[in-house]
């Protein structure tokens, strides 16, 4: 199943906030989308996601969706949206509340995705009771539970400190690496970006257009090499050198508004 | 005299800077108070003292007892109620007025709260009304009420559940505003129907502010209650402790008042447990 972004703009008032974004997510494909502050990137997701519904153009599926897949395009959020009365374990299931799956299937789901995210011995725990990678891992696990095509994920890592950050981004490309997720990943971050992505967009700032798309040819599990690794932090800096000028001007506008 | 300034200097070549560097001093501590802590023992022992200082006054003649009886006085007054049956009649008739003004106007107050917190027509009348209304002091609608509704139980109750409304719906719409919009877009990002949104999400992330309101509100019947019975009531609380007062039957009128102040403590228990259950998450 495809994802389109077919001519997005969007306007919230009189604040032009993206302006004629194109570009497709492949069955299988992890785009990443970059730019400066307030260029316009959650928003994207938030239309891309069906939560927003776009001044000019439209998002677009194509092709049908994994035949077991409960909800084809799911959220993975920056500040998790975990129900802080329920355990990790109602949070992981909450998705599946209203759908027709009987009790013991919707049990099999949820351990299985405690599982494959390394939660199970903390299923009856509450929210407050964990870190924030640990809540973050429940994001995921919510996410999983419903078999995604393509996961949004606006800016998952964002709220975590850099070990935790380390320590989930190697879940990520672990859970993507059968090619049988998409993702469109949405962050300020670009060596998340370049770690993860296929594809990486790059927005200009507020009104967002996409100014460059920036292909990565080097496979996910090939990311981890030296002769890679290297490879990355050239495309990285080359990223930085084409967003720097369009940040330090965003900032400033932030700062004066 | 010398300023402040000038002494600060006159002591500075006191100490040398070798010796500030070489001896070593603890850090002061900066980061007392602002933590207050609820101390139980604290309360009970305070409310002991004065209550010992209050029976002490009485018994020593230091105060006349009909104008203020000693706490034993009031006990035996309040034993000899409950003992008789006039209490457990006083008391029935307030709990009956108290807990179905309380649940009609809770019941209505949620619904109203629940809408204006969910609909753009009910927010846009609802609180127009809400906000004119809700000043009035609901006493002053009894007479009204009784012109309406007769002089039975019905207008003290309508009067009880009037006041209750409005401090529910407040409370009910502030909580439902309150829920965090993540949490309602994350719901809504996985097809969760309207109904289940307002079931599993709003409902419970709304909790904490309605319960909150149910203490305010026991408070408004409470205070409502008596001042409904004091107007027009044979029995209940608050025409016992009327007809106390009028008889100069100082220490009855006291027992009345230590009652509802027991009734209304029980209350504030109960809704702690009712928090202590549904809020158990925080």
């Amino acid at each position: 199943m495809d994802l389109i972004a077919d001519h997005i703009s969007h306007r919230f008032d009189t604040l032009a906030v993206l302006n004629d974004v194109s570009f497709t997510v492949r069955t299988g494909e992890v785009v990443a989308i970059v730019g400066p502050s307030g260029c316009g990137k959650s928003t994207l997701l938030s239309i891309l996601g069906g939560l927003l519904q776009p001044s000019g153009g439209a998002a677009e599926l194509r092709g049908a969706p994994p035949k077991d897949s409960l909800n084809p395009l799911t959220f993975v959020f920056q500040d998790f949206a975990l129900l802080p009365w329920c355990t990790v374990e109602e949070n992981v299931a909450f998705p599946l509340g209203h759908t027709a799956l009987g009790a013991a299937e919707r049990r099999a789901i949820v351990d299985d995705a405690l599982r494959r995210t390394g939660l199970s011995d903390f299923r009856r725990t509450y929210p407050k009771q964990l870190s924030g990678g640990m809540r973050q891992r429940v994001g995921i696990a919510r996410a999983l539970a419903v078999k995604p095509a393509i996961l949004l994920m606006d800016e998952p890592l964002s709220a975590l400190d850099s070990q935790t950050r380390e320590l989930l981004m190697e879940d990520f490309v672990r859970l993507l690496a059968d090619g049988a997720m998409g993702a469109v990943y949405v962050t300020h971050n670009l060596e998340e970006a370049v770690r993860l992505a296929d594809r990486i967009v790059v927005l200009s700032r507020r009104p967002g257009r996409i100014r460059k798309v920036v292909p990565i040819t080097t496979t996910r599990s090939e990311r981890g090499d030296r002769n890679a690794r290297e490879k990355l932090l050239v495309l990285q800096d080359e990223l930085w050198s084409l967003i720097r000028e369009e940040a330090i001007d965003a900032e400033r506008e932030v700062q004066h508004a | 005299m010398p300023s402040a300034r000038s002494s600060m200097l006159d002591r500075a070549p006191s100490e040398t800077p070798s010796d500030i560097d070489t001896r070593s001093r603890p850090v002061e501590f900066r980061g007392a108070g602002f933590t207050p802590r609820a101390g139980r023992a604290s309360g009970w022992i305070a409310l002991a003292l004065i209550v010992a200082l209050w029976q002490l006054a009485g018994s020593a003649g230091w105060v006349n007892p009909l104008f203020l009886p000693a706490p034993s006085a009031i006990a035996v007054a309040t034993y000899k109620l409950a003992m008789s049956g006039a209490l457990w009649q006083h008391l029935g008739w307030s709990v009956m007025r108290i807990g179905t003004g309380w649940l009609l106007g809770t019941l209505a107050g949620v619904i109203v709260g629940f809408a204006i917190g969910l609909s753009t027509l009910a927010r846009g009348v609802g609180i127009t009304f809400i906000s004119a209304l809700f000043p009035i002091p609901k006493i002053a609608l009894l007479p009204l009420l009784i012109l309406w509704l007769g002089i039975g139980e019905e207008p003290k109750i309508a009067t009880i559940a009037l006041g209750v409304f409005f401090s529910t719906a407040i409370s009910v719409y502030s909580g439902v505003d309150a829920v965090p919009r993540n949490l309602i877009r994350m719901a809504q990002s996985f097809n969760v129907p309207f109904h289940a949104i307002v079931r599993r999400v709003i409902w419970p992330g709304a909790l904490p502010s309605i319960l909150a309101g149910f203490r305010i509100t026991a408070s408004v019947a409470l205070l409502l209650v008596v001042s409904a019975e004091m107007i027009g009531a044979q029995y209940g609380i608050g025409a016992f402790v009327l007809q106390a007062g009028n008889l100069m039957q100082t220490d009855q009128l006291l027992a009345g008042v230590v009652i509802l102040s027991l009734f209304g403590l029980a209350v504030g228990k109960l809704i702690s447990l009712l928090e202590a259950k549904l809020l158990h998450w925080r």
